[in-house]
Parts: structure tokens; C-alpha cells; sequence
């Protein structure tokens, strides 16, 4: 009897996969270069660009009317609140007194467009981990959304509402009452979604445990948003450096302390719960008045710097504007909470599986626009 | 649900943070004119030591880069970091220029904050500022290819640029 011990030929070897820029969990056009061995991911290290259009450059050369229309293009899904956050920076350069009516009906639609952005990711999340049905669920009441702003701002996602100094036009008669039915809508369909996903324990077992960032690696990579909440670290703009009505209505700040990727998905379903309770304290009490401030038709902005931010649905977005006294910006930055939120996924993403990367990956909730800007 | 906080944490005032770091570093530059922050403008030599002083003193505790920007003055390339402390909650910018254009060279700070490595880059890439020290310091969204620096003013690009 032949006794040769059985010699394991096959050894341990990393090698690189390209995963993108076409992708579908990347969800736009970002590769990714992995680097694993097996299954085993050694170091994931994107390669951005692929729709980088110099929106900074553009900025340069631009009036600051035309600069709110190119921040639509950033985080699509957040379009309104970029609006906002030019604008806010402009009107605060200039010490222009915002009508009370702008500030609130400002609110309610960011909040609408953080519910929109929030169901599209709830979505896309569940047909990422392999659950196709979160998708038709989410688009079903993102439209009811997206039919609230075609309504009021003519146009679905890129909505261009915000000028400096208030609102493009005034709300749409059916604004109130269209908004009024999508909260009860919703508030009947929002359980069904942790009926779906949140609970089911396929979901749960793929979701808990990995992708961990700690407080303070989320602090020290610049995380926000929901990807900072759910360490637990404290970081909501609307709180911290309240900006529009916020300091007018009562929410929590949503926190979780796991920091894994189920918590990061907890912290958005339960945000949009706060969402709808901004927009239920503020649509009955629109006040009247105007929906603009007068500006003048060339708006200069002194000499100076400025910064603002604000949160969208992803994070916080920061807005610096170096001013030499003329029409055009002198420089121009936008701090887009994407891109701060991917440099962390190499940290967290390290050691995993690449089927854990995809779940990762889509709790980052990221928006490749936003990134390459 | 969500924890309570309190959001009216104590801030250091301005003032009180200029008297502090002066007695660190003597004779910085501050201002407070145009801007919404207090400013610093350092030295590159000095940009290392205070960076690391602003992160660790538990009096100041700037835990948060939120923004690194890359500015071109003209006659000076430099770079504008913006800090928050996420426990006092009070904020600072600090500056760091340099009239050499054609090699200028800071040094890197995403050792103290992690964020610091891939907006090092997106200035590597745009401005062309070398961060010495810096992990993995190419192009971040241009070409590996790519001649010159798109965000400097004297950057010049007939085919792709409209030029008023």
C-alpha cells in the first residue's frame, strides 16, 4: 500500500481583481482594485474620475446664479439640499434677510428629498444583498415624492428650486395636500419596510458584525451622516450648526453604538421616521409672506472667505467660497461627504469577504458624482 | 431611539484659543478679518508641530479635519485646513503657504487625521503640491497622464477650457 503523505499543493496567493467601474454595487461608475487572497480582501483601493467634471473649475468662471444649477450634478439625490447649501453661503456673504416662509418650505423639501434619497438606498441596498423586492417597495414611494416635486419645482430629481436669496417660485397649491398624503402613506408603509428587511434574519445574519468602523476611526476619517451616527458619533449638522428651521422643530438625532453595517442601516430607516415628524411640525404652519429676498441681478460677494454646511442624505456638505470681491467665486470647494465616506472603506473593508464588501459598500450609500464631482 | 445631548456644549472662545497656541508657537499670524473662523497661517516647518499640539492638547482638541482645501493665491500655491473639535465644538482654519510654484512641498498630515490622505491627493492633483511622507501620493482623478494642474490660475487648457 502506497502510504506518501498527501502533499497540499495549493498555497495561499493574493492577487488583484478589478470590480467596476461597471459594476452594479457600485452604483455608478467606481472601480474598485482588489486586492485578495481567496475570498479574503487584502486592500481595496478605489480609482475614481471615470465622471469627474471639474465643477470646482466650472465654479471659477461662473455667476453665483449659475454655480446653484451645477451643484444639482453632485449627490443627485440630494440635489435640493446642495442648492440650499450655495445659497445659505451666498445669502450669509451678503447678510441677506431670509423671509421666514423660504426658511421653512426649504426645510420641508429637504426633509422630502432625505426620505426620497432614503428610500431609493433602502432599495437598492435590499437588491444588493439579493432581495429584489426592497427595489419595487422603495421606488413606489419615492415617486410619490418625486410627484410632489414635479409638482412644485418642475423637475423629478434635479430640482434647481433654491436661488440666492429664496425660492425659484412660490409652492404649488397642492403642495400641503399632496405632502400631508404622502405622511400617512408612508407612515403605514415605513413598518413594512422593517417587516421586510430590517427583521428577516437572512438579512440580519449578512448585515451584523461586519464592516465595524469605531468612534473614533469615524472622527479621524472625516465620516458623516449616517455612516458616522451609527459609531456613535455625534455629528448631525441640523444639531450641531442649525441652519434653515431646524432650530424651530424638535427631532432626535438618530445614534447607534455598533458601528457595524446593520447599525449604519438602522440609523437610515430610523431617520426618515424623524424626517416625517420635521415635515409633520412644519407643513400646517407655512408662514405667509414672501418667497424671496430681492437680490441684486449681478450678485458680487465681498471680499472674504466663506463656509457652510449642511447635511444631505449622506453626510455632511461643506461649501467654501474664497471671494475677491467680483462675480465670480476666486475659489470654490465643496466638501462632499461621499468622498470622505469611501476613504474609510479600505479601514473597514479589510479582512472581509467580497460578498461582505457589497454590504458594506451599500450602506456607505454612496453616490459616485459626489465623489469625482 | 436617540441619546439625549446636550448641543450648547461649552466653545472656547477665539480669543482664548489665540492666547493658547501663542503660547506654544510665538509669533504666529492670526486674524479674524473676513472669515467666520479664526486664522492661522504658519510656516511649513511649523505646520507639523502645531497640527499635532491642536490634535492631542485636550484643551483644544481638534479631533475633526472637515475640510482640506488647496487654494491658489496667485503669487503663493497653499493649503487651508478647517478643524472642529467634536467634544468642545468650537472651530479653527489654519494656512500654510508657499510662493514656490514650481515645487511646493508641504508635509503630510493623515497621519493625525486619516481623512488628510485622499484630499492630500485631490490637491496633489489639482495643485500639484508635493506632501512629503505622504503613503500613496499620485493622481486622484485625472489621468496618471495628465500635463499640469487643472485648479492653478495659470493653468492653461485650449481644448477643453473656455477662455472668456
Amino acid at each position: 500500500m502506497d502510504t506518501t503523505p498527501i502533499i497540499n499543493n495549493f498555497k495561499s496567493e493574493e492577487y488583484q481583481i478589478n470590480m467596476g467601474p461597471q459594476h452594479p454595487a457600485t452604483h455608478g461608475v467606481l472601480r474598485l482594485l482588489l486586492t485578495i487572497d481567496g475570498e479574503i480582501i487584502k486592500k481595496v483601493e478605489p480609482d475614481l474620475g471615470y465622471i469627474h467634471r471639474s465643477i470646482e473649475k466650472m465654479c471659477e468662471r461662473d455667476s453665483y446664479q449659475q454655480i446653484v444649477h451645477l451643484t444639482d450634478r453632485m449627490d443627485y439625490l440630494s440635489s435640493h439640499i446642495n442648492n440650499e447649501a450655495v445659497c445659505l453661503t451666498v445669502e450669509n456673504a451678503l447678510e441677506l434677510e431670509i423671509p421666514e416662509r423660504v426658511k421653512v418650505i426649504r426645510t420641508i423639501i429637504a426633509e422630502l428629498t432625505r426620505i426620497a434619497s432614503h428610500t431609493l438606498w433602502w432599495g437598492v441596498m435590499g437588491m444588493d444583498v439579493g432581495a429584489l423586492t426592497t427595489y419595487f417597495y422603495g421606488f413606489r414611494d419615492r415617486e410619490m415624492i418625486n410627484d410632489i416635486f414635479e409638482e412644485t419645482c418642475g423637475a423629478r430629481l434635479t430640482m434647481n428650486y433654491n436661488i440666492p436669496g429664496g425660492l425659484m417660485f412660490d409652492i404649488h397649491p397642492n403642495f400641503v395636500k399632496r405632502t400631508k398624503e404622502f405622511i400617512a402613506h408612508f407612515k403605514t408603509k415605513l413598518p413594512e419596510y422593517d417587516l421586510l428587511l430590517s427583521n428577516n434574519i437572512i438579512f440580519r445574519k449578512r448585515m451584523e458584525g461586519i464592516g465595524i468602523l469605531t468612534k473614533e476611526d469615524a472622527i479621524s476619517f472625516g465620516a458623516s451622516g449616517p455612516v458616522g451616527r451609527a459609531s456613535g458619533y455625534s455629528c448631525d449638522v441640523r444639531k450641531h450648526h442649525s441652519y434653515s428651521a431646524y432650530d424651530k422643530v424638535k427631532f432626535n438625532e438618530v445614534l447607534k453604538t455598533e458601528g457595524d453595517t446593520y447599525a449604519r442601516y438602522q440609523v437610515r430607516v430610523l431617520e426618515m421616521w424623524e424626517s416625517l415628524s420635521i415635515i409633520e411640525q412644519l407643513i400646517d404652519n407655512i408662514p405667509e409672506g414672501d418667497f424671496f429676498a430681492k437680490t441684486n441681478a449681478v450678485i458680487k460677494l465681498p471680499e472674504g472667505e466663506f463656509y457652510q454646511k449642511v447635511e444631505t442624505a449622506r453626510g455632511e456638505l461643506g461649501v467654501y467660497i474664497v471671494s475677491t470681491g467680483t462675480k465670480n467665486p476666486y475659489r470654490m470647494k465643496f466638501r462632499s461627504p461621499g468622498f470622505s465616506n469611501l476613504s474609510l472603506l479600505n479601514h473597514i473593508a479589510v479582512g472581509g469577504k467580497i460578498g461582505d464588501l457589497v454590504a458594506t459598500m451599500a450602506t456607505l450609500d454612496l453616490v459616485i458624482p459626489d465623489i469625482d464631482r | 431611539m436617540g441619546l439625549t445631548k446636550d448641543y450648547n456644549t461649552k466653545i472656547m472662545t477665539n480669543e482664548a484659543l489665540q492666547n493658547l497656541i501663542s503660547l506654544w508657537i510665538p509669533e504666529l499670524e492670526f486674524t479674524e478679518e473676513k472669515s467666520q473662523f479664526l486664522n492661522i497661517t504658519v510656516q511649513p516647518e511649523q505646520l507639523i508641530p502645531l497640527m499635532t499640539q491642536l490634535k492631542s492638547n485636550s484643551e483644544t482638541n481638534f479631533d475633526y479635519l472637515f475640510c482640506l482645501s488647496g487654494v491658489d493665491w496667485g503669487k503663493e500655491l497653499g493649503v487651508v485646513y478647517h478643524l472642529e473639535s467634536t467634544t468642545h465644538r468650537h472651530q479653527l482654519v489654519v494656512k500654510v503657504k508657499t510662493e514656490d510654484r514650481e515645487n511646493p512641498t508641504f508635509d503630510t498630515v493623515c497621519k493625525i487625521w486619516y481623512t488628510a490622505e485622499f484630499h492630500e491627493r485631490e490637491v496633489f492633483d489639482f495643485f500639484g503640491i508635493q506632501f512629503t511622507n505622504h503613503p500613496n501620493l499620485k493622481r486622484l482623478f485625472m489621468t496618471e497622464e495628465w500635463d499640469g494642474f487643472p485648479l492653478r490660475k495659470d493653468y492653461v487648457d485650449e481644448i477643453n477650457m473656455i477662455i472668456k
